[in-house]
This record gives structure tokens, sequence and C-alpha cells, in this order.
């Protein structure tokens, strides 16, 4: 996979019409506490430009219908439709085929689903799972679960203090027990882009299965699923400008076809008897069910608009603004960022002075700056860092410096309010 | 772009009222925080969406609340409302603890009545947590461990 260069970007990338992108997203005009949204909780979930906002609406004016049924006129163009969108993400993300991608509510229900067919089938007592210490609950607790029915052990690499993973602890902990590496692309916490291409390649050598949690990586840089090498890749499609409850599992098509169905219902299967069902081929096989069809559109429509764009002017414009919001939070006095100085993405978790997260995001509400403030959905890795919880700043495309700025400005309010120098 | 840098005015005074320098105080110097010799009632409860914890400790003798301490970590709002306890509460018997209780969280929902109580003491600091709903349940945290130790419920069971 191509990975880009976080550390060599001088200056904006010339020609990205920020202006234009931000008129692009109607959410960024509105006014919060009378001042201007400074919307930096992107890394929780993303605006939706109008072009996604349009194509689910004229999907629901025009051409609904359920989808795989009818014979007439609507069902076919909303098939053709929801199978077009599938086709527009697996291209998104290389997949050899659309057949590999599986849409799903999010990233959690696809880690659910291959926790819960694959795992349910290939998991045995003694077995283990490795994980790591910075893995969102997501990828941590259906692990759990799933190792308790299985009497499994889940293993956990190790996190250096710079927020990067301690690649001897991964090749100490991986060995012939290790059935499945689950591991995310990009800390949602630290801002740490890990090795996964890396983690597969060694996983595989293992003869273990690879999971990468894609939900950080996917909305923010280019993401090719084959040359990463791994076995699955989830990603959720609100942190990437589309709706809310649609996301996507894609995994390799000999790993896929071995597996179990997942929920049972119609759509599923190819023939269902009294005595027994014949589960319908990839990917419907595991989408029982009416699926989110106006979702899948919105998504399809939100892949076209971040390519219109560019993942690659998109990944450098964040380089950028990411490099100048660590410039200019790291020189208060008393302010701790979690997580690489560089080599990071813009989801930058922080702690200042004795003023709990809580307090900060309130405070900053107040500004019209919306950030996150808890362990976000990170409680190991909080207790790791020895932390209860840290206020998170996380960029996106439409966010600019001078929204940095406004940030800044209203940790000094904060500052000023708790009587810190 | 302006994003409002001077214009602190509105926002500015409702947060000046919900950080009261007492507040803040209670914060950074939490009264009868630590372990209770004695205790008679403990329970811990925490805020699942954001971390907060509170360990609330009782030593209730009679129906007399005789002292109050807690452990927890977590925002000033529920740090402080923890570390007041004691100084309103000390001395209190169950159930006129209860209607402290009760008269501090009208005043959170905004009963300006309840807010001029002198019976809520240092309390009444946490009057500017009705201006921010979803802080509410911090300020509550401590009082909840309260109620289930000495509550109506508790004591049904």
């Amino acid at each position: 996979m191509h990975t880009p260069d976080l550390t060599h970007v001088d200056a904006p990338p010339a020609g990205y019409d920020i202006e234009r992108i931000r008129a692009d997203f109607p959410i960024l005009e509105r006014r919060v506490h009378g001042l201007p949204l400074v919307y930096l909780d992107n890394a929780a979930s993303s605006q939706k430009p109008y072009p996604v906002i349009q194509a689910v609406d004229s999907y629901y004016r025009e051409i609904h219908a359920n989808v795989h049924r009818g014979a007439h006129e609507l069902s076919i163009r909303a098939t053709e439709a929801y199978e077009g969108a599938r086709s527009v993400i697996a291209d998104h993300i290389g997949a050899e085929s659309a057949d590999e991608l599986v849409f799903v509510r999010g990233t959690t229900e696809a880690i659910n689903l291959v926790a819960g067919t694959w795992g349910a089938a290939h998991l045995a007592e003694g077995d283990e799972i490795l994980l790591t210490k910075m893995e969102h609950h997501s990828n941590l607790v259906p692990w759990q679960i799933l190792a308790s029915r299985a009497g499994a052990t889940v293993r956990y690499v190790d996190v250096a203090p710079d927020g990067s993973l301690v690649m001897e602890d991964y090749d100490r902990l991986l060995s012939d027990r290790t059935c499945l590496v689950a591991v995310t692309h990009v800390s949602n916490t630290l801002g740490v882009v890990n090795p996964v291409a890396e983690i597969a390649r060694k996983a595989r050598e293992a003869g273990a299965v690879c999971l990468v949690d894609g939900a950080q990586a996917v909305p923010h840089m280019p993401v090719d699923v084959q040359a990463l090498g791994c076995d699955f890749y989830a990603f959720s499609g609100h942190k990437m400008l589309a709706p809310t409850g649609i996301g996507a599992l894609w995994g390799r098509r000999e790993v896929l076809e071995h597996m179990p169905p997942w929920q049972g219902g119609g759509e599923m299967i190819s023939e269902v008897r009294l005595d027994g069902f014949k589960a319908a081929p990839i990917p419907h096989k595991f989408e029982a069910g009416t699926p989110n069809i106006s979702g899948a559109i919105g998504f399809a429509e939100a892949v076209r608009y971040l390519r219109r764009v560019g993942l690659d002017a998109i990944h450098a414009w964040e380089a950028d603004l990411t490099r100048y919001a660590m410039d200019r939070l790291s020189v208060i006095d008393d302010l701790d960022i979690y997580g690489p100085r560089d080599d990071r993405v813009g989801v930058i978790s922080f702690r200042y002075a004795d003023i709990h997260a809580h307090d900060l995001a309130t405070i900053l509400d107040q500004k019209g700056v919306a950030i996150r403030a808890g362990h976000h959905c990170n409680q190991p890795l909080m207790e790791h860092l020895g932390v209860d919880a840290t206020a998170r700043a996380s960029l996106y495309l439409y966010n600019t410096r001078s929204e940095v700025d406004a940030l800044v400005d209203a940790l000094g309010l904060a500052a000023k309010l708790f009587g810190v120098a | 772009m302006t994003h409002g840098q001077g214009s602190d005015g509105l926002e500015l005074s409702s947060l000046q009222d919900l950080y009261q320098q007492v507040i803040l105080e209670h914060y950074r110097r939490p009264r009868n925080k630590g372990p209770l010799e004695g205790a008679t009632h403990t329970l811990t409860l925490n805020n699942p969406l954001c971390g907060d914890v509170i360990d609330l400790m009782l030593r209730v003798e009679g129906d007399r609340i005789v002292e109050v301490h807690f452990e927890g970590k977590g925002c000033s709002i529920s740090q402080a409302s923890a570390s007041m306890m004691d100084g309103v509460l000390k001395g209190k018997s169950i159930p006129d603890a209860l209607l402290v209780m009760d008269t501090f969280t009208r005043m959170l929902h905004g009963d300006a009545d309840a807010a001029a109580e002198p019976e809520l003491g240092d309390l009444r600091a946490l009057a500017g947590v009705s201006k921010f709903p979803i802080r509410v349940k911090c300020a509550l945290l401590a009082w909840n461990c309260l109620d289930e130790l000495v509550g109506p419920e508790a004591s049904r069971s």
C-alpha cells in the first residue's frame, strides 16, 4: 500500500479548494451558542456533503423499493443502485471483486460478524487471538466474547510510550497457537498509523488470519486491501461522509466462502425447505433481511465525493493541518499530547493542566468548538496511559487553520476559568 | 471566517457560574477524600459514558450520618459535588439527608427556590450546572450512591 509521507509537507497542497469543499457541507454554516460551528469531532463521526444528502433524498423520492425481490421497475432500479454502490466501495479499497464486500451497519457489526461466523467455526480451546492494547472496544469485546465461548485466550501486543506498537512484542506473542490477529489500522486515540502490511504478512506466515479495523483509516488515506495482505478489513460509512448505519466488511473470497452464514432470514438463502436451507453465495449469505439500501447508496456517493477531491489531496491537507495543530498545541504550557509527535494523523488526544477533559469539552462547546472527551471506547488503552480520560480533537478534509486557532483560543478561555497560568 | 474572538460575553457568564471558585477549590482540594475508618455503607458508581467514578463511604450511627468520605476520579463537577457532601450531611438524620438530596436535585434542574435553600451550603455553588443539562449526571453521581445506600429503595430491600 501507498504509505503517505506525513513529515515533509511544508504548505497546504496547492489547488485544494477549501472554501468550495466547506460550501458542500451545509451543517458547517450553522452556529452553536451564537458562534460558528468548529467541528473537531470527526473521529467520532463526520459531517455530510450535499451530494450524499441528495443521493439519499432522491433514492427515496424516485426509486425506493425492496431489493432482489420484485420484477417491477422500482425494485430493479433499487437493486441496481444498491449493487452498484457495492461495486463503487469495493473498487475504492482495491477488492478483487464486489462479491467480497459485505454491507453491514458499521465497523462494530463487521467485526461481530467475523467473530460470530469465522470465529465460531475456527476457534477451539487453547487457541489464541492476538489483539493490541490500543484497540477500540469494538475490536476487543467481540473477541473476548468469542474467546470465553470457545475456551480460547486473548493476548495483547504492548503499546510503547510514543503510541506505537511494540513490534518485538508482536513477534514474541505470535505463535502457532495464534488463530487470528486483529489490529486497528489507525488508532482512534493516539493518531498512530500501524504497520498493518507487516502485521498481516507475519500473521499469514504464522498461519493466522488477520483482520484490520479500518474505521479511522479509510476516511483519510488511500487503502488497498490486497496490498495490505490482510484477510478481513472493516470500516464505517459515517466516519467518511456517509449516513450512519452503513458500513462494510471486506473479506478475501476464499475465506468468506468457507464461513458459515451469520443471521438467518430472507436475502441470505438460495433455497429453504422444511428440513433445512441452502445459503446464498457471498456476499448475500451475510446480508439477512432488507438491507440499508439508502445507506449503501449514500455510502457510494460519499466515496465518489472523496475520490473527486482525491484521497491523496485530502491526506496532504490533513497532514498539513495536523502539523499546524501539533505546533500550536505543543507550545501551550502544561498541555500534554498523547501519541507520536510526527508520523501521525489528525486525531489529537490531550490533557491540559488539571482541567478534566469533560470540563474542557463543556468550555470549548460554549465557544462553538466540538471535541470529544472521555475514554474514546479505549478504556484498556487509557489505563495503559495512566489516565481516566483525554480530550480529543480530530480533523477532516473541511477543517481549517482558523478552526485550529479557534480551538487554541477556546483552550485559553478554559485556562482563564480554571486559573491555569 | 471569524470565530468569535473577543465575544466572551454570554457564554463566559454561564461558564463562570458553572466553574465558581468554590467548585474549583473542592475539585483541587477535596474534603474527606480517602478511606473511612468504620464505614457502615460503601458503594462505587461510575458513569460508563464518561468514565467518572465515585466510591462513597458513609458512617451511619442509628439513623444519623456521622461522616462521609469518598474516593473517585472525574470532572470538576462530579468530584466537587462529592467533596461538598460531608459538609452538608454530617450530623443529619437519613430522612433529612434525603431531603437535602431532593432539594439539590431540584436545584440542578433549574428550580430557583431550591437554589435559595441555605441548607444546601456549598452545594449552591453548583446551581450553574442547571444551564448545562448533560452535566447534571456529573453533579448527581455521588448522590446516586447516597440514594442507593440509604434511600427509600435501599431501606426496602
